[in-house]
Order: C-alpha cells, then structure tokens, then sequence
C-alpha cells in the first residue's frame, strides 16, 4: 500500500502555470477525498448527519463546511469533497448511518482532479470553453454544476465574484489545460 | 444555439444534452404474448412525425437525467418539457398554452 501511494503523481506535475498578471490565474488544488453520492431525500439527509454537511436540497448548489463541501449536481445525486486521506473515515461513517437505506457511495478520487480559476478575468477565461453564461446574476456565488468545457465533462463551481473551482476526470487535464492557457493569451 | 429547458437545471445549452428517441413507448408487460409484428414494432417502428413530437433527452452533461419533451419537428420548438415517469401531458392543452 505504501509503496502504491509513493507512486501518486499529480496529472498537473510538469504542466506550465496560466497566469496573466492582474487579469486570471489558473492553479491545480491538492489530493482531495472524493464521492459520488446518490439517493433519495432520506438518504440524503442520513448522509448529511454522517457527513457533517447539509447536502443541499435545491439542485444546483454547493454547501460547504469546515474544509469539507457536498454539491448538489442532479435531483438524487450529490458529489461529496473532503481532505485527502479522509476516505476510509467517511465511507465507515455514511456506511454505518446508511446501513438500511438505499443509496449508492463511488469513491472517485483517483479519477477526478481540481483547480481554480480566480482573478477579475476569471469568468471571461471560463467562457472561452464552457457555454454557460456566466455572468453572476445567472451563475452567482454558491452555484455548481456539470456543465462542458469545450468537448470535456467538467463540474463548474463558483466559490466567489472571482473565483470557480473546476472538477473534471484527471484525463481530460492535459486537453483543458491546453485550450485555457491558449485563451490566456488573449488577455 | 438551441437552449432546452432542462425540467431539472432549467435552460441550458443544447450541446449538454442527447436526443435519445421517441417517448411513451411501452414494453408489453407479457412479452412472451406478442406476435413477431406487434414486437418488431414496439422495437423498431417509431411514428417520425413533421409536427409535434414526444421525445425523450438526456442532459448528459448536466444533471445528466433522462427527461420527456415536446417539440415541433419543423421549426425546432419546444412547447414543454417533463421529467422522466410523468404522465404524457395533453396535445390540445399544450397547444393551446403555446398560442396555436
């Protein structure tokens, strides 16, 4: 097992930093925990004590909680965020409170991956892939969804006026990077 | 670009969504008492009408649900949409709300 984790390498080791100065930055995040949650209201809420965030009820929201954040991306399914290392602790309790309620639990860790999009162009860089509008009063502060960033999935997330956290498949880094720090270049 | 009115998520952009065949197209609940032609119509015969049109999307790259639609087939628009399960909705009411 040890020797496994030694081999985790970052998909945006050796990747050139976006950064135009004063206008947008775009920066990986570290490891996190992740899971796909899915079930019905009850279940949610069972997974909410369990968890130690409300998973927001209304579609289409995030909610976070003391380093840890549960977004609400379809009307059963929620995509749940915690500090790396803190899997196996999460999955004993959701496991435990959920024990006779149906629900689904995917770790997704390995597969998915983070960064920021922050600065006052940080919406204008979004917009050169994602075919959202973006402006706040459409896309306000506390708003995440899945959405596309030219051809890939990514999950759009706006965590200030300036701020997005984009969550994707680690696969699709290489092509996102690519396409944002070519539409960097236009500012 | 078309938007389509998500029953979920609202409007969004057509390109996050996938066209996923006719509507209300129900499985016989004995299908061991269908004849060949009645089966190889429930499977393959759809009614492709130039007008109105119940189908069913997927948001895919959204909340990624199945959902039903209503669409006009000749000039692409949409009179309503209902998630996935719901019964189909009126023909006569629903034109009748769009004013035609």
């Amino acid at each position: 097992m040890s020797d496994s984790m030694a081999m985790r390498r970052s998909v945006f080791d050796g990747m050139t930093p976006i950064r135009v100065e004063g206008k947008v930055t775009a920066a990986s995040l570290p490891f996190a925990a992740r899971f796909v949650f899915r079930g019905d209201a009850k279940a949610a809420a069972a997974c909410s004590k369990a968890f130690g965030v409300t998973l927001p009820k209304t579609i289409l929201q995030a909610a976070s909680e003391d380093g840890r954040s549960a977004l609400s991306l379809g009307p059963d399914e929620w995509l749940l965020i915690a500090r790396d290392g803190e899997e196996a602790g999460i999955v004993a309790k959701i496991e435990k409170a959920l024990a006779k309620i149906p629900h689904a639990l995917v770790d997704v860790c390995h597969r998915n991956t983070a960064f920021t999009v922050t600065g006052a162009q940080a919406e204008a860089l979004l917009a050169s892939g994602c075919p959202l509008d973006l402006h706040e009063t459409a896309f306000p502060v506390g708003m995440a969804t899945r959405t596309l960033f030219a051809k890939a999935d990514v999950i759009l997330w706006r965590t200030g006026t300036n701020a997005f956290r984009v969550e994707l498949w680690r696969s699709f880094v290489p092509f996102v990077w690519g396409i944002l720090a070519e539409a960097s270049r236009d500012f | 670009m078309l938007l389509i009115p998500c029953p979920h998520c609202g409007p969004r952009p057509e390109i996050e969504f996938r066209y996923a065949g006719e509507a209300h197209v129900a499985r016989a609940a004995d299908p061991g008492a269908v004849n060949d032609q009645d089966w190889a119509e429930y499977l393959y015969f759809r009614s492709n009408p130039k007008g109105i049109h119940f189908e069913r999307w997927r948001h895919v790259s959204g909340c990624a649900r199945f959902f039903n639609c209503v669409r006009d087939t000749v000039s692409d628009k949409i009179l309503t949409t209902y998630p996935a399960g719901e019964k189909k909705p009126d023909l006569g009411t629903l034109m009748k709300e769009a004013g035609r």
